[in-house]
């Protein structure tokens, strides 16, 4: 045990002794959290959009105003025939073109049903997919609001499937920080972690001190241990740090408890660490060291559930995601924060989890060989 | 003082089809300084990284301290220092700090860690800079440090890998009172080395050529044996006969 003491209190030493570290550790991650909860938005505003209006009746005017008026949309260039419309979509002046046909009012006082058209640019699928939601939204206020139900609307884009329904249960604002935070506050901790111990072990080599370690009779697992523990307790500091923060600026909410986040972070944290160990056993030097930890950071990252819901993808991805632990953090935290899950709610996260955390770590030692 | 401390019998280390040590038998006994002399590449290194439990031998028998290098690897270890070529000690850690974490590792006790810390920086006169940087050290002053630390938990035996490579001539004879003091208290010293005037001081050499050892004795039965004037004769004799 005293081992791992010397050990742990020679690595604290040299992490805060490099005086790029501390910055790298608290301003980084902070500044990333700043910008990217600010950024990371599901939510479309200021979509620019035309309206080439062929009937130019009262009622027309009062729909393309009703759009005017959103705060979705900005209304820009309007085009003046339907090639132009077609031309401005290519050319990227506007999002969204609403056409009004001819006889519009007519039909819709006559006929009790009109139509009209939204040409979409859905070069970004789910972008598409809430503009029209958006758009058939106003021409169902128009239609409460003129007293009608009549019209009909044609649209290029399939409109059924927006899932954003079951935000609104724990999340009653659709407030976007609220859900993304949590979330990259996994992140943060999840890469300086891992950069961190994945580099630890190969600066040994590189520098040549691992072989005057490998002649003491340190226990592999004292070392691995001794390695784990100071990152451990960085990134958790890290994240107490992140949460403060999260509240602070963002009054993000804690409808759970907090000790079981925390219990959850180091079962997870044991796991990510022991990842960038294993990592580090297999890298000569630390620029290749640097280069797996990104490669796995950014496929666990992609695939967490943090910008594309995982039920989306398709069922091969995931069963890749059941892997990711970053996805079951995530998970967790959004469960406890936002919805005041208890451990009985995600206590199959933490069985995984735990047994994740103990195959990783047992592999970090088996990998560290003090013989070759 | 007749025990063996390093006994080896026919220890080979192959890496493919290259023979790296080809059946060295040799023995070490304790206080004993055994210099272990050869050109670059006559594999010198890999038979310390053998004797350490760096690396294991292909075949062939060794014993250190009484204990098997196949089977006893941890037992040997807390009976053996060692300092490589490389550098051994952390440059971002302290004089200081570098002892402690050392003799930590070594299972000193806190009480002995203090003491020997006290003890070896008053020996090597470092008590003005006990709390400066490695890097911020002259190399000499590294090497010597570096042994210090190398046999601050008394071992029976240290193996240093050329430890006086690019440090000047003053220093090198520092380095050497060092040895000498190790080995007055019993501590047996395997040391390699391509400086031939450091040859002179040991108590014994072994010259390797080609993974093999040519020879072997005290340098003055060397020297005669070849009919030269100085190890670095003998040396050129042995090397030239390889080729």
């Amino acid at each position: 045990m005293r081992t791992i003491f010397y050990i742990v209190r020679k690595e604290f030493k040299q992490v805060f002794r490099n005086k790029s570290m501390l910055p790298m550790i608290f301003v980084m991650p902070i500044i990333q959290l700043l910008i990217l909860a600010n950024a990371t938005t599901f939510e479309i505003k200021n979509i620019n959009f035309g309206v080439l209006d062929l009937d130019k009746s009262p009622l027309s005017i009062r729909l393309a105003s009703k759009f005017e008026a959103s705060p979705y949309f900005i209304r820009t260039d309007d085009p003046h025939s339907q090639k132009d419309a077609e031309e401005g979509i290519l050319k990227g002046l506007s999002k969204m073109t609403l056409i009004i046909p001819k006889n519009f009012e007519k039909d819709l006082i006559k006929e009790n049903t009109a139509e009209v058209q939204f040409l979409i640019n859905a070069i970004d699928g789910s972008a598409a997919g809430l503009i029209a939601a958006y758009s058939q939204n106003i021409v169902r206020d128009f239609n409460i609001d003129e007293g009608m139900n009549l019209i009909n609307v044609i649209t290029p884009v399939q409109t059924s499937a927006i899932s954003v329904s079951y935000l609104h249960w724990y999340n009653p604002e659709l407030d976007y920080i609220t859900f993304m935070v949590p979330g990259i506050l996994v992140l943060l901790v999840t890469f300086i972690g891992m950069f961190l111990s994945s580099m630890s072990i190969v600066k040994e080599k590189e520098i040549g001190t691992i072989e005057q370690i490998n002649v003491t009779p340190i226990k592999k697992y004292e070392f691995i241990i001794g390695k784990l523990t100071p990152f451990f307790i960085i990134a958790l500091f890290e994240l107490s740090f992140g949460l403060f923060i999260g509240k602070l600026v963002f009054d993000i909410p804690f409808n759970g408890s907090l000790t079981l986040i925390f219990l959850f972070a180091a079962v997870y944290l044991v796991a990510v660490l022991s990842i960038g160990l294993v990592i580090s056993t297999f890298a000569d030097t630390q620029q290749q060291a640097m280069f797996i930890s990104w490669f796995v950071l950014v496929i666990f990252l992609l695939m967490s559930g943090l910008f594309t819901p995982i039920q989306s993808m398709p069922m091969w991805a995931q069963r890749i995601t059941w892997f990711n632990p970053i996805a079951y953090f995530i998970d967790a935290m959004r469960m406890v924060l936002l919805k005041g899950s208890g451990f009985a709610d995600i206590s199959k996260h933490f069985l995984i989890m735990t047994v994740y955390s103990t195959v990783v770590t047992a592999f970090a030692v088996f990998r560290y060989k003090k013989v070759n | 003082m007749n025990e063996d401390i390093i006994i080896t019998e026919d220890l080979t280390k192959k890496f493919g089809s290259f023979i790296a040590c080809d059946k060295i038998s040799f023995s070490v006994k304790k206080g004993e300084i055994f210099g272990f002399l050869g050109a670059n590449g006559a594999g010198k290194t890999t038979a310390i990284r053998m004797l350490c439990g760096l690396i294991l031998p292909t075949s062939g028998k060794a014993t250190i301290g009484g204990f098997d290098i196949y089977k006893d690897t941890e037992k040997i270890k807390l009976n053996i220092g060692y300092m490589s070529q490389k550098f051994s000690l952390y440059e971002d850690l302290t004089v200081k700090e570098n002892i402690q974490f050392y003799g930590g590792i070594y299972r000193l006790s806190p009480k002995d860690i203090k003491e020997r810390s006290k003890q070896l920086i008053g020996e090597l006169g470092l008590e003005s800079s006990e709390n400066s940087l490695i890097k911020s050290l002259p190399l000499g002053w590294r090497q010597k440090l570096a042994f210090s630390i190398a046999i601050q938990h008394e071992p029976k035996i240290v193996f240093l890998d050329e430890p006086t490579s690019g440090v000047d001539p003053v220093t090198r004879r520092q380095f050497w009172d060092l040895i000498y003091k190790a080995a007055g208290r019993g501590i047996s010293v395997f040391v390699t080395t391509h400086y031939m005037d450091e040859a002179e001081y040991c108590g014994r050499v072994s010259m390797m050529v080609a993974g093999k050892i040519e020879a072997m004795g005290t340098p003055k039965e060397l020297k005669s044996r070849f009919n030269s004037g100085s190890m670095y004769e003998v040396f050129l004799h042995l090397a030239r006969g390889a080729k």
